[in-house]
């Protein structure tokens, strides 16, 4: 069995075909489907949320049977996940896509659920004490996407759970609801 | 009514085109013939297509079923053509009935409006003044002649006195010219027929190789692909008889749609029941040898089968690429021959190209590519594009469950091709 880092690759990454993009539409249909599941498994584990498109992405190729995706198969497989949902295009140009593996609903579910646990209420938090604090530390929060953040914490504001302080001076503060 | 003592039902090949005697040569076509007795009213054999060879009249019926003939040999008499305003051109001939029963006369009636009667009839008058069927034993007869009469031809040669004697050795040179003028013309007819005989000859020497090679199949490869290819050389030496427009006239697209069909049944056999159009192209134009065709010719030809009972047809691929497939060619089997390619050991390791389908195929790469993508197509295999060249492997992709990746089902080709690659990676 294969791995990238500690993440455990299926067997099919080493069937060359899954490496060029199948002009039969029912294969097609299904190469994609195992790549957006493939892709969102992998930035799960490692929590990646910005693929960019010309730059290596351990994924996209495999040296061990020397296959790479080209350009228009990996546009087509995040081009998927964006109708889904499941990604962003952060440019217009389609260089950079930002991974969802969680949802911006499903991110504010699991802020709350952490400052809940942590007994965060009440207190006041600035964006980079969540993505590099000690107290996110271990958790999916640490290091994670500054603007899938943003967007997390304005539908929770939108809800009355969290109030974003804008500030001038210094960094972008939040004060969750108890 | 009583056909059978002057008409002799004949044999048509299966794609309805007569099938020849030795020698037979055809000479001329005329669509929409019946033939009537002069005694009766009613048409004993009515509008069908008729063949005039070196040997015989012969007529086809109209969906080209059955065909009747009529021996020149028996031909007693051919009477002139009558031709007028309110009927169609009729040729009468009286026909030998045999020693049974007494002479009949035939009467021709041309009612198609392309054919031109007039050269039929003089085709006609002058291939039964030719005699050509007798030819073989005339030749036979001159060559004892010359062998048994050399010594005694010329006992006493008279010497070559005064004005008689000048004039006598000039007729003597004069008839020397003549005779190697002859002789070099009969040359020239052994030559047509020795032609003939070679034709024959490389037919009978085909029959025997394939008859010869069926009972022992363990000879070793090398002999088995030299007699295959002996076969082949055999195979394009020619057709006898070729189809042209001359003869056919305005049924020459039909007619030689009808011999093409009959030929590209050999060639198609021991290609796997296709092959590309081209190839058959030159290997049809190499057997008619001077009677070249036009490629517009052979897809006008083609095109013709949809309307006739041919046991073959014209296929074009997505690419564009034309081939000449039989109809019992069943595309299945050649998906099911390309899937047991791909699940091989090799095939699962390292993907089939279009050169290894074509030697399992035994066809021509470029065809065994159009295969390839078209079980590609079905499902059946999947490309894998890469600096290597493009590669196919069997199909993965619906073995795989998207909902748990690292699942193997037992006995799946995933499995198979798992268990074949495993070690690659080790």
């Amino acid at each position: 069995m294969q791995s990238l880092g500690d993440f455990k690759l299926p067997d099919f990454f080493n069937y060359p075909p899954y490496f060029t993009l199948q002009p039969v539409r029912e294969t097609k249909e299904k190469q994609i489907l195992m790549w957006k599941e493939l892709i969102l498994k992998y930035c799960k584990s490692q929590k990646i949320f910005i693929i960019g498109l010309e730059e290596e992405f351990p994924l996209f190729s495999n040296q061990k049977i020397q296959r790479s995706l080209n350009n228009e198969a990996r546009e087509a497989f995040l081009s998927a996940l964006v109708s889904e949902g499941r990604a962003e295009w952060i440019d217009r140009g389609h260089k950079r896509c930002l991974i969802l593996w969680r949802s911006i609903q499903e991110w504010a579910n699991y802020i709350l659920d952490f400052v809940r646990e942590n007994g965060l209420e009440t207190d006041v938090m600035t964006i980079e004490d969540i993505r590099c604090g000690i107290e996110t530390r271990g958790s999916d929060l640490e290091r994670i996407d500054r603007g899938v953040l943003m967007q997390a914490l304005k539908i929770l504001e939108q809800k009355g759970k969290a109030a974003i302080i804008e500030s001038s001076s210094a960094d972008t503060g939040v004060k969750f609801a108890a | 009514m009583n056909r059978q003592t002057w008409l002799t039902p004949a044999n048509l090949t299966s794609s309805g085109r007569p099938s020849l005697l030795p020698d037979e040569i055809e000479r001329r076509l005329l669509s929409s013939v019946d033939i009537d007795l002069e005694s009766s009213s009613t048409p004993v054999l009515k509008s069908g297509l008729l063949s005039l060879t070196s040997h015989r009249l012969i007529w086809i019926d109209n969906k080209a079923s059955s065909a009747f003939s009529i021996h020149l040999s028996s031909v007693v008499k051919v009477f002139p053509l009558k031709k007028n305003l309110f009927h169609s051109p009729r040729v009468t001939v009286q026909v030998s009935g045999g020693q049974r029963s007494s002479d009949v006369v035939a009467v021709i009636v041309i009612r198609g409006k392309n054919n031109d009667v007039d050269e039929f009839y003089g085709k006609l008058v002058k291939v039964w003044r030719e005699r050509f069927w007798e030819i073989t034993e005339e030749r036979e007869s001159a060559r004892i002649d010359n062998g048994g009469g050399e010594g005694t031809s010329r006992p006493w040669a008279p010497p070559v006195v005064g004005v008689t004697g000048i004039l006598r050795k000039e007729q003597e040179t004069w008839e020397n010219t003549d005779k190697s003028l002859q002789d070099s013309f009969q040359d020239l007819n052994a030559l047509m027929s020795k032609a003939k005989e070679m034709v024959s000859l490389a037919e009978r020497m085909r029959q025997t190789l394939l008859s010869g090679s069926n009972p022992q199949n363990t000879g070793n490869d090398e002999e088995m692909g030299s007699k295959q290819e002996m076969q082949d050389w055999l195979l394009s030496v020619g057709i006898a008889s070729p189809v042209t427009r001359e003869s056919a006239g305005a049924l020459y697209h039909q007619q030689l749609s009808r011999e093409l069909a009959d030929f590209v049944r050999v060639p198609l056999e021991s290609s796997g029941g296709m092959k590309n159009l081209i190839d058959i192209y030159c290997q049809y134009n190499r057997a008619r040898g001077t009677e070249l065709i036009s490629p517009d010719d052979l897809l006008r030809a083609c095109a013709l089968w949809e309307k006739f009972d041919v046991p073959v047809m014209l296929r074009k691929f997505e690419s564009g690429v034309m081939v000449i497939q039989s109809k019992t060619h069943s595309d299945d089997e050649v998906f099911s021959r390309i899937s047991d390619l791909a699940v091989k050991t090799y095939a699962l390791k390292k993907g089939i190209s279009p050169s290894d389908a074509a030697i399992t195929l035994e066809i021509a790469p470029a065809l065994a590519k159009e295969q390839l993508l078209a079980a590609e197509s079905k499902g059946i295999l999947c490309r894998d594009i890469s600096p290597e060249g493009f590669r196919f492997y069997i199909n993965l992709f619906k073995d795989i469950d998207v909902q748990d990746m690292y699942r193997i089902q037992e006995h799946s080709q995933l499995h198979l091709w798992d268990s074949a690659t495993s070690s690659m990676w080790q």
